[in-house]
C-alpha cells in the first residue's frame, strides 16, 4: 500500500468515526443505564458517559421479577411468530401466482400489491381498531395476529416475486416435462431455489411484527395482551415518577431477539434492504 | 357382491375427482387466481375495507361507541380553524423536508466513504445499520432518557465540551428544540436505510467509468457531478420517495419523546389523528387527520410506478 493511499484510508476511518459514535452511543448509554446503582444514576455531579461505582442488575430482576414483563415478551413472541409464518405462506403462494403464471387480471393485482405495500400503518389504524372489535378481538394479542399480515404479506410478496424471478422458467419446465405437476415443481424445484429468498423474507417479517407498535398499543391495552415494546413504554411510566434502570432494562432486554438475528443473518438485512425492504 | 361393487365404484369416484381437482391446479388459469385469492381476501378485508370506513368516517360525527351520521366536509373545516391542526400540518412538512434532507446528505456521504477500501468494513457497516434494526419504540426511550431535562448526557457532553451555556437547553420543553430532538431521532433511525440503498447503488457503477473520467482530466468533484450522481439518480429517487411516505407518517418517534408536545410543536399526522381519535373519542375527526396522509401517499405511488418501476423492468 502506497503512503497516499494510506492516509487515505485513514482519514476515511476517521471521518466514519462521528457516524459510528452518532448510530451507537444510543444503545451504550441505555446498557449502562440500566446497569447503574440508582444512587449513581440520579447524582448530578456523577459522569454519565461511565459507571463509577459497582455495577447491578438490581433493576433487570426489578423488571423481570415485579413487572409483567415476561409475559410481554410472551405475547410478542407468540404474535410475531405466528404472523411472520401465516404472512410468509400466503406471501409466497401469491407471489409465485404473480411471477409466475399468466392468468386474468395477474398485472393489475401485482399493481395493488405494491401499493398496499406503501401503506402506512397510521394511516388505517383507527377504522381497523373498529373491524378488529367487529371481529371480537378488541384487547387482544390474536389482533395483532390477525392484522400484522396486512403490512407483512405485501411485504413477502413482492420481496419473493422478485426472488422467483431470477429462477429459471426452464428449471421448472423440466421438472413438469418428466411428469411433475406444478405444485411439485414448485415445492420441490422452485422453493428450494429461494431458500435464501424465504430466509430474507422470514427475517424481515419477524423484525417489523416485533418492532410494530402503533396497531399493538390501540389494539391492545391489558397489561396480560400486551406486547413488549407497549408494555415497556406504557406500563414501566406510572405518573411523574420514572423509573429509569428498569426503562432501559427493560428497552435493552426486548431487543435482544432482534440483536440476536440481526447478529447471526447480518448480510440477509443488508440483501433485504436493498431489495426494498424500508418499513 | 353389490357391496362390493358399490365399494369399488366410489373409490374409482374419488380417483377420479382427485385427478380432475390436480388438472385444474396444473392450469395457470385456475392455480394463479387460487394462489393468489388468500392474499387478496387478507387485504381486502382489512386494508380497502378500512380504508373506505376511513372515508366514510371522515365525512361524518363518529364518535367512540355512538351512531354516527354523514356531516359532510364539517370535519375538515373544523380541522382548518383549529391551530392543533394548522400546527401540525406545518410540523408535518418541516419534520419531513428537514429529516429527508439531512438523511439524503449524510446517507450519500457515508455511502462514499463506505464504498473505499476499509479495515473492518463488515463491522462498521453492521454497526451503522444497528438503529434501523433494533425497535423504534424502545430505542426512542433511549433517547427521551438522554434528553431528560434533569440528567440530560448531551447537555452534559455539551457543557463538558464547552459548547452549551449551563444549563443547556431544555430540549423536549421548548418548541424548537422538541422539533430538533424529534427530527434528530428520525434521522439516527432512517440513515441506515439511506446508506445501505445509495451503496448498492455505488457499487453498481462501473469502474471504468471513473478511470475514463479520470483519464480525460475531471477532478474528484467534477467525477461526482458527472459521473457518481447522474448514475445514482434511480436509486436516490426511490430512497426519497420511500423515506417521505414513511418519515411523513411517522408515528413511534414522536408519540413516546413528546407526545406531540410542547404545545403541539412536534405533532405529526399519525399522533394527532390517535389523540383526536381515541384519547377524545372523536373517530371522525380523527379519521379525517389520518386521510391527509393520502394525497402524499398517491404521490409517491403515482412516481413509484410511473418512473421507478419502469426503470427496474
Amino acid at each position: 500500500m502506497t503512503r497516499r493511499k494510506l492516509t487515505q484510508r485513514i482519514a476515511a476511518h476517521v471521518a466514519l468515526l462521528p457516524f459510528l459514535i452518532f448510530a451507537l452511543f444510543p444503545f451504550y448509554h441505555m446498557a449502562l443505564t440500566s446497569l447503574k446503582q440508582n444512587r449513581e444514576l440520579y447524582d448530578r455531579n456523577a459522569i454519565p458517559l461511565l459507571i463509577t461505582k459497582a455495577p447491578t442488575l438490581e433493576h433487570y430482576t426489578k423488571l423481570l421479577w415485579e413487572t409483567a414483563f415476561l409475559t410481554w415478551t410472551k405475547n410478542s413472541l407468540l404474535v410475531t411468530v405466528l404472523s411472520t409464518f401465516v404472512s410468509l405462506v400466503i406471501g409466497t403462494i401469491a407471489a409465485y401466482a404473480l411471477s409466475r403464471l399468466k392468468f386474468f387480471a395477474v398485472e393489475t393485482l401485482g399493481t395493488a400489491i405494491f401499493v398496499t405495500y406503501l401503506v402506512p400503518t397510521s394511516l388505517l389504524f383507527l377504522p381497523l381498531a373498529q373491524v378488529v372489535n367487529w371481529l371480537g378481538l378488541g384487547d387482544s394479542k390474536w389482533a395483532l395476529v390477525v392484522t400484522y399480515p396486512t403490512f407483512l404479506v405485501p411485504f413477502c410478496t413482492w420481496l419473493l416475486m422478485g426472488y422467483f424471478r431470477t429462477v429459471p422458467k426452464e428449471v421448472e419446465e423440466c421438472a413438469m416435462v418428466d411428469g411433475a405437476t406444478r405444485i411439485q415443481a414448485l415445492w420441490r424445484i422452485v422453493l428450494p431455489i429461494a431458500v435464501p429468498g424465504l430466509v430474507c423474507a422470514a427475517l424481515f417479517a419477524f423484525t417489523f411484527s416485533w418492532n410494530e407498535f402503533i396497531y399493538a398499543l390501540t389494539f391492545t391495552s391489558s397489561s396480560d395482551q400486551i406486547t413488549a415494546s407497549v408494555g415497556v413504554t406504557s406500563e414501566l411510566i406510572r405518573g411523574d415518577i420514572y423509573y429509569w434502570g428498569s426503562l432501559m432494562a427493560g428497552a435493552v432486554l426486548a431487543s435482544v431477539p432482534i440483536v440476536v438475528l440481526y447478529v447471526f443473518f447480518l448480510d440477509y438485512y443488508v440483501s433485504g434492504l436493498t431489495a426494498g425492504a424500508i418499513k | 357382491m353389490a357391496i362390493g361393487s358399490v365399494g369399488v365404484a366410489t373409490v374409482q369416484a374419488r380417483v377420479s375427482l382427485r385427478a380432475r381437482v390436480g388438472e385444474l391446479l396444473d392450469r395457470e388459469a385456475w392455480l394463479g387466481p387460487i394462489f393468489v385469492s388468500p392474499a387478496l381476501f387478507l387485504l381486502l378485508l382489512l386494508v380497502a375495507y378500512p380504508f373506505c370506513m376511513a372515508l366514510y368516517f371522515s365525512v361524518s360525527n363518529a364518535f367512540i361507541g355512538r351512531p354516527s351520521h354523514f356531516i359532510g366536509i364539517r370535519n375538515f373545516i373544523n380541522l382548518w380553524g383549529s391551530d392543533a391542526f394548522r400546527q401540525t400540518f406545518q410540523n408535518a412538512f418541516v419534520f419531513t423536508g428537514a429529516a429527508v434532507g439531512f438523511k439524503l446528505v449524510f446517507g450519500l456521504s457515508l455511502a462514499m466513504l463506505l464504498n473505499q477500501q476499509l479495515w473492518f468494513k463488515r463491522l462498521i457497516r453492521g454497526a451503522l445499520l444497528l438503529p434501523w434494526v433494533i425497535p423504534t419504540a424502545l430505542s426512542t426511550l433511549g433517547w427521551w432518557w438522554m434528553f431528560n431535562s434533569l440528567y440530560s448526557v448531551v447537555n452534559w457532553t455539551g457543557l463538558a465540551l464547552g459548547i452549551m451555556d449551563p444549563p443547556g437547553p431544555n430540549w423536549l420543553g421548548q418548541r424548537y428544540y422538541a422539533m430538533t430532538a424529534v427530527v434528530v431521532v428520525n434521522i439516527w433511525r432512517g440513515l441506515p436505510f439511506f446508506l445501505i440503498t445509495i451503496l448498492a447503488g455505488l457499487v453498481s457503477i462501473p469502474r471504468e467509468l471513473y478511470e475514463a473520467a479520470e483519464a480525460d482530466g475531471a477532478g474528484p468533484v467534477a467525477r461526482f457531478w458527472h459521473v457518481t450522481l447522474p448514475l445514482l439518480k434511480p436509486v436516490l429517487a426511490i430512497v426519497v420517495l420511500f423515506s417521505t411516505i414513511f418519515t411523513f407518517s411517522d408515528f413511534n418517534i414522536v408519540y413516546v419523546l413528546t407526545h406531540g408536545g410542547p404545545i403541539n410543536s412536534t405533532h405529526l399526522f399519525a399522533t394527532l389523528a390517535r389523540q383526536v381519535g381515541l384519547e377524545t373519542g372523536r373517530i371522525g375527526e380523527g379519521a379525517a387527520i389520518s386521510l391527509y396522509l393520502f394525497p402524499v401517499l398517491m404521490i409517491v405511488v403515482w412516481a413509484q410506478l410511473r418512473f421507478v418501476r419502469k426503470q427496474a423492468y
